[in-house]
């Protein structure tokens, strides 16, 4: 028992997966390999293997606490047995409620962003104005700077806090835009045809 | 009220509509009003609804194939309807041709329902995560960068000091005192300049004075030929100004006109 915790102690990827274990510990947003290696003054590769040994040591039902990789980065969240314990205890103020307006104008900024408001609304149909301050205020969105010309309108796009929500690694995690709404062509087909048996 | 007449086996599109402000199949309802040979705010879709719903109830069994047309028509039909009620909006649909028209119109709604699999993608994948817990918190807090200093000597410091503590020198307001020679002086040193030379420069006789000397001679020189004592002559603008006796002026004119 002594000699398995001296080798232990002595490892250097172990004690390096301690110092990381701590980093993330504090964190309260995912933390990237480069930045736990600048904050280490450490290898990047040496800090992903330490990340290996961490993500065996903390997965599901081998540890209360899970080390998951999303939103471009490490963080600790607790492991789903635990779930229900959590919800008596704790809330989810920034999915609860999310209306279907605001789901919509988040898929439309996801996929086409940063865009405007009027992007939006125009996509949707109706004003998006209510939805899009409802998740700026979330933290799902935020402002990314302005379209071209004067006055041009405030421009947004997701947060890394949406990708963690949605337990995306990134953005290119979500579904292709060409895989969803399939029978587009055959609306399209379907009103020409419509069109042109009345025009003939 | 609407009616609406179905036949089984017939597509929905070719129905019959009877409506107030039309009656007819629901397609040509459909190129009228992309023809803008119907006034959209007066087709009741609302009416269209109702009729289809009350022609669902009657039968015995749920065409799906039929109800998934209407609704694709009907929504057609209410984009339609909202676009031409409100012209100002960027489909510009009086520009288009009825088939531009449907095609614009089946981009958008194409458009729109995949934006609505994504919400509903999204909604999924949120109530899939809906036991995943983790700390919610502010951004951490960047580390400050470390101000590099280069190594300091306090003497270099101390001098540095002595420095600051010279008192600054003293600003010079000469320039806020200008002395005005009077005009009088120059007046009488052109007269005898003039009494000398039939001609002479302004600029080579003043050449040397200060820039307020400058200026009262040239207020000196208006004075003498507002007396009509000398003639003034500039070949260009910012030439020498040539100043001679009034006299002589006249002469030169006396003579131009008598040749």
């Amino acid at each position: 028992m002594d000699s398995t915790l001296r080798l232990i102690a002595t490892n250097p990827v172990d004690h390096l997966a301690r110092t990381v274990e701590a980093l993330l510990v504090v964190a309260s947003a995912p933390l990237s390999v480069a930045e736990l290696a600048e904050a280490i003054e450490d290898d990047p590769e040496r800090v992903e293997t330490a990340l290996g040994l961490l993500r065996e040591r903390f997965s599901e039902r081998r540890s209360g606490i899970v080390l998951e990789k999303d939103a471009g980065g490490y963080a600790f969240r607790a492991s789903r047995e635990a779930s229900e314990a959590c919800a008596r205890l704790f809330e989810r103020p920034v999915e609860r409620g999310l209306s279907q307006a605001a789901l919509e104008t988040l898929a439309v900024v996801a996929y086409l962003g940063p865009c405007s408001r009027p992007e939006v609304a125009r996509i949707r149909g109706v004003a998006a104005d209510s939805a899009v301050a409802s998740l700026v205020e979330r933290g799902l969105i935020s402002e990314a700077g302005r379209e071209s010309g004067p006055g041009g309108a405030v421009r947004y796009r997701t947060t890394p806090l949406f990708e963690r929500v949605f337990g995306l690694e990134n953005l290119a995690a979500l579904p292709r835009l060409d895989d969803l709404g399939a029978s587009s062509g055959e609306l399209r087909d379907r009103l020409l045809e419509v069109s042109a048996a009345r025009a003939s | 009220m609407a009616s609406l007449r179905a036949m089984p086996g017939v597509p929905v599109r070719e129905l019959d509509l009877d409506l107030e402000a039309f009656e007819g199949p629901f397609d040509l309802l459909l190129t009228l009003l992309l023809r803008e040979e119907l006034e959209p705010g007066e087709v009741d879709v609302a009416a269209i609804v109702l009729a289809f719903v009350e022609h669902l109830a009657e039968r015995d069994e749920i065409d799906l194939d039929a109800c998934g047309e209407f609704l694709v028509l009907v929504s057609a039909l209410l984009e339609l309807k909202a676009r031409l009620l409100f012209p100002d909006e960027a489909a510009e649909p009086d520009a288009l041709e009825p088939e531009e028209a449907a095609e614009e119109l089946a981009r958008r709604l194409a458009e729109y329902r995949r934006m609505k699999e994504a919400a509903v993608w999204l909604a999924e994948r949120l109530a899939g995560e809906r036991d995943r817990w983790f700390r919610l918190g502010p951004a951490p807090l960047a580390p400050q960068p470390e101000r590099r200093l280069a190594p300091q000597d306090p003497n270099a410091l101390a001098t540095a000091l002595r420095a600051l503590a010279v008192p600054p020198p003293a600003v010079s307001l000469s320039h806020m005192a200008l002395r005005f020679p009077p005009v009088s002086q120059f007046l009488d040193r052109f007269r005898a300049l003039l009494s000398r030379r039939r001609v002479f420069d302004f600029d080579g006789e003043v050449a040397g004075l200060s820039r307020v000397e400058q200026a009262v001679a040239f207020l000196a020189l208006l004075e003498l030929r507002k007396g009509g004592e000398v003639a003034i002559s500039q070949s260009a603008p910012f030439a020498p100004i040539r100043i001679s006796r009034a006299d002589d002026e006249r002469i030169t004119t006396w003579t131009a006109r008598s040749a």
